[in-house]
């Protein structure tokens, strides 16, 4: 089992959306919402604690896998992470993504927080940093208009360099720091 | 997202609006559009380099009166920023940047919000404070209708009962 208590947040997000948290949950869990906003992914829950997670690509293969921590619709959302459809990611540590939903006035404010459990570098922070506003920004249109945005998705410059240096060195083994 | 790079306080946020960059642009200088969308501020910042960014509130109290530091329309944007409504933090001013980028037809909105006073207050204030406005300005340029401020705590209550 993951231990949560080893993860810091690192990357967190709010947007508010004129819709109800119920909603906002179901464009989350929903497969048919996330292939229009999450870059085409379709994601593959079971509905429980310690069910399933998956991200697939539109052919069926597994992108993202991970497990769910905390179903506890509508209000939180959080699985872990590990890139599998990588295979630069190697053995890179899974990362804990976390969804919140609150009422906020008339809208709904929804908060994702990114966690790790190491020194993870800035420059693999930022593949998350550059890709949640497009996605989170893209949610917010597909509920609140129907449509999603059109975003090109691509990794920031130096990425790739900074996943493959650490699943080289491996920092994770050897550190107590985070 | 807030960066504390050098250890001074830093904020970043990023959101993408289905509408060009010259709309964008005016929704951020033109105060009878930001009046739509900013929970009732009338901001006026159309003006050049070293003219003042002004802010009215929606019960007519004078929000901000900033200089301009950077204008270069539909791209660049920066102003100082000092609020002057009450029972804000006496504070040197800080400073609000925003980027625009277009992309089919869209535009990446980047506010920057640095430059703060030692020890600030009302860092920790602007951390919801912009995910708020940006995401308001979003819907209103998306769908004709801005957000309902999230502190308009009756408008909660009515929304809780009518899912009830």
């Amino acid at each position: 089992m993951t231990d949560t208590s080893k993860f810091r947040p690192k990357t967190v997000y709010a947007t508010y959306i004129a819709s109800t948290p119920e909603k906002v949950w179901q464009a989350l869990t929903g497969p048919d919402f996330t292939r229009q906003y999450f870059a085409g992914f379709a994601v593959d829950v079971e509905p429980r604690n310690g069910g399933a997670f998956r991200l697939l690509y539109p052919d069926g293969r597994v992108h993202i896998a991970g497990r769910v921590l905390d179903w506890s619709p509508p209000r939180r959302f959080s699985c872990t992470w590990v890139v599998e459809g990588v295979a630069e990611f190697g053995e890179l540590p899974e990362c804990i993504v976390t969804y919140e939903i609150e009422q906020a006035g008339e809208a709904v404010k929804l908060t994702m927080t990114e966690s790790h459990s190491w020194a993870i570098p800035d420059a693999i922070l930022a593949g998350g940093q550059s890709g949640w506003p497009a996605i989170l920004s893209s949610l917010k249109s597909v509920l609140e208009t129907g449509r999603p945005l059109s975003i090109r998705m691509e990794p920031p410059p130096g990425f790739m360099e900074a996943v493959k240096e650490a699943v080289r060195t491996k920092p994770w083994l050897s550190e107590g720091s985070r | 997202m807030n960066e504390k790079a050098d250890g001074k306080p830093k904020f970043v946020y990023v959101t993408y609006i289905a509408a060009p960059p010259e709309t964008v642009w005016q929704a951020l200088t033109d105060p009878d559009i930001s009046e739509k969308y900013w929970f009732g501020y009338r901001v006026a910042a159309g003006g050049r380099a070293g003219d003042r960014m002004t802010a009215i509130g929606p019960e007519g109290q004078k929000a901000h009166d900033d200089p301009i530091l950077e204008s270069d329309p539909p791209r660049r944007l920066s102003y100082a920023w000092k609020p002057l409504y009450k029972d804000m933090p006496d504070e040197r001013p800080s400073r609000v940047t925003f980027e625009l980028k277009p992309f089919k037809g869209q535009t990446r909105l980047t506010i920057i919000h640095d430059e703060f006073d030692e020890g600030s207050k009302i860092f920790e204030m602007i951390g919801n404070g912009w995910p708020a406005v940006l995401s308001s300005m979003k819907s209103f340029l998306e769908t004709g209708q801005g957000l309902a401020p999230s502190w308009d705590s009756d408008a909660a209550k009515r929304a809780a009962g009518a899912r009830a």
